[in-house]
């Protein structure tokens, strides 16, 4: 899944509008609109977060961890999980950067998921 | 469109109730709205449910089915709705509709949640699907999670403090003591809600709705037929819905909820109403969060405002506005599809002035908000008494 191994969005070429996840179509322009595959851009700031001190199943292991909505360089945000970031480095505002990481294990199967997560850098 | 009003309503005691099972909420809130009502079952053309889970919560669907079933209805069309938290409001908005259309002149609308028969951890993953399953639940985004990057982008953007977001747990607590269908009826301190212990900081336990069993259901008719049941029929005077996109990121802001602001706008214009008409609302508090946006997003004070209104007192019972007199989702429970049912229920008692502790003074006006999810779906309603 690309998108979430290379956080690869949309971009539409009619108004220039850039999304994450991918649209199949613009819903500014409409039919009017041109949809193309398009690379996000990896490194943003941090416009909210949270401690989630109490996590869902698949990430017992990781708890306590912080949750952020990632604004990107182009505007667009989106939801991620900070790791390798330090207590008092999380804050809003602060310069992140995507990283490629485990997102949650299942118990019963043994499957492992991967997908994007972000640090704090600087 | 024809004008409809509410002449039933009827709740189960809400709280975790072990003992009783999702049919049986069911059929003892529907036989309470209908004795309320005076209707006879077989004057009722159709029936409206809302539930949100029930496959994953007790493994059943076909809900409308088995609520026609469960009271004895058949042949009459059941149908249920689904939306999340907003499952109850939706339902109501479609009972109205039908009725307003002309298609029927009486219908039973209700609302239910079994929680209780599955872990915690179940609830959690059941009622994550309120929100992106791909793109916030399986990142590791809990429902708290959610509504505390609400929480954490409102306290910087307007000064908001956790006191203030306390305050509307305290608040609704207090609403509860006098409710007697509450599942919590204590009240409660700032101090027990600061110290409560972060789940998504920066929400703790005491800012969150906890899990409920409940149900809730109302008798809707045609207005000009009202008057032959009851003295006091409550009039619906507005019903309005609005959608945003299902995960919280691809959102203009996280300081409100613009479902929230285009249904009310909708809600207030079909009313012919400001919201400085409204003397009691019932707003869905399913974190202490979601009452502030609440308060501004449906246009009684500015955006950013709503923390100061809530810390000056401004929407305890019987002060500026009476808000969440039930206790809200926080202390009357939160039965996720009966939700939006119960709160028609409690402003429908409101204006028939018999909410006895709980009573608002002067309560001509009242006005529902039930949200789907982190604001997918918003719903609105206004009442006014129809005598
Ligand atoms: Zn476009």
């Amino acid at each position: 899944m690309p998108e979430r191994y290379r956080l690869v969005g949309s971009k539409c070429l009619t108004c220039h509008s850039e999304f994450f996840p991918q649209r199949k179509f613009c819903p500014h322009c409409r039919r009017k609109g041109k949809i193309v595959k398009h690379d996000m851009p990896t490194e943003g700031k941090i416009f909210s977060f949270t401690e989630v001190s109490s996590g869902p199943e698949g990430f017992e292991h990781q708890t306590p961890y912080f949750m952020a909505i990632v604004e990107l360089k182009n505007g667009v945000r989106l939801m991620s999980q900070l790791v390798d970031s330090p207590k008092g480095t999380v804050k809003i505002g602060a310069p992140v950067q995507l990283v490629f990481r485990r997102i949650a294990e299942d118990e019963h199967e043994g499957a492992i998921a991967y997908g994007y997560k972000f640090k704090v850098v600087g | 469109m024809r004008n409809v009003s509410i002449i039933g309503a009827g709740l189960t005691p809400f709280g975790e109730r072990w003992d009783t099972s999702f049919r049986e909420l069911v059929y003892e809130a529907a036989t309470a709205a209908i004795a309320d009502s005076k209707v006879e079952g077989k004057d009722i053309q159709a029936i409206y449910g809302g539930t949100m889970a029930p496959g994953r919560l007790i493994g059943q669907e076909h809900i409308g089915a088995l609520i026609a079933d469960q009271l004895g209805l058949n042949p009459i069309p059941s149908v249920r709705l689904e939306a999340a938290c907003a499952s109850g409001g939706v339902a109501l908005r479609q009972a109205y509709l039908s009725v307003a259309s002309g298609a029927h002149d009486i219908v039973a609308v209700g609302g239910v949640e079994k929680m209780t028969e599955v872990s915690t951890e179940e609830v959690s993953t059941a009622l994550g699907g309120a929100g992106d399953q791909e793109w916030e639940l399986f990142l590791g985004a809990t429902f708290p999670a959610i509504y505390a990057l609400m929480a954490r982008r409102h306290m910087h953007e307007f000064g908001t403090t956790e006191e203030q977001l306390a305050l509307c747990s305290v608040k609704n607590h207090a609403n509860a003591v006098h409710n007697p269908f509450a599942q919590y009826r204590n009240a409660v301190s700032v101090e027990d809600v600061m110290d409560s212990g972060y789940i998504a900081s920066p929400l703790k336990l005491l800012d969150c709705s906890p899990i409920t069993d409940g149900a809730a259901a109302l008798i809707l008719c045609a207005s000009e037929k009202a008057k032959h049941y009851t003295d006091t029929p409550v009039e619906i005077l507005a019903s309005a819905q609005a959608s945003d996109t299902l995960a919280l990121a691809n959102r203009r802001t996280l300081t409100g909820l613009d479902a929230t602001v285009v249904a009310a706008k909708e809600a207030f214009k079909q009313a012919r109403l400001q919201p400085k008409d409204i003397h009691v609302a019932e707003v869905h508090d399913c974190f202490s969060i979601a009452e502030v946006m609440a308060i501004e997003d449906l246009g009684f004070y500015a955006k950013g405002k709503g923390g100061k209104a809530v810390q000056d007192g401004e929407t305890q019972l019987n002060s500026k506005l009476s808000v969440n007199t039930s206790g809200g989702l926080k202390a009357c429970g939160h039965p996720v599809g009966a939700t939006g049912i119960k709160q028609a229920a409690e402003v429908t008692w409101q204006l028939q002035q018999k909410a006895g502790k709980r009573q608002v003074s002067t309560c001509d006006i009242g006005l529902t908000h039930n949200v789907g999810g982190s604001g997918a779906t918003a719903v609105v309603h206004l009442f006014k008494r129809g005598d």
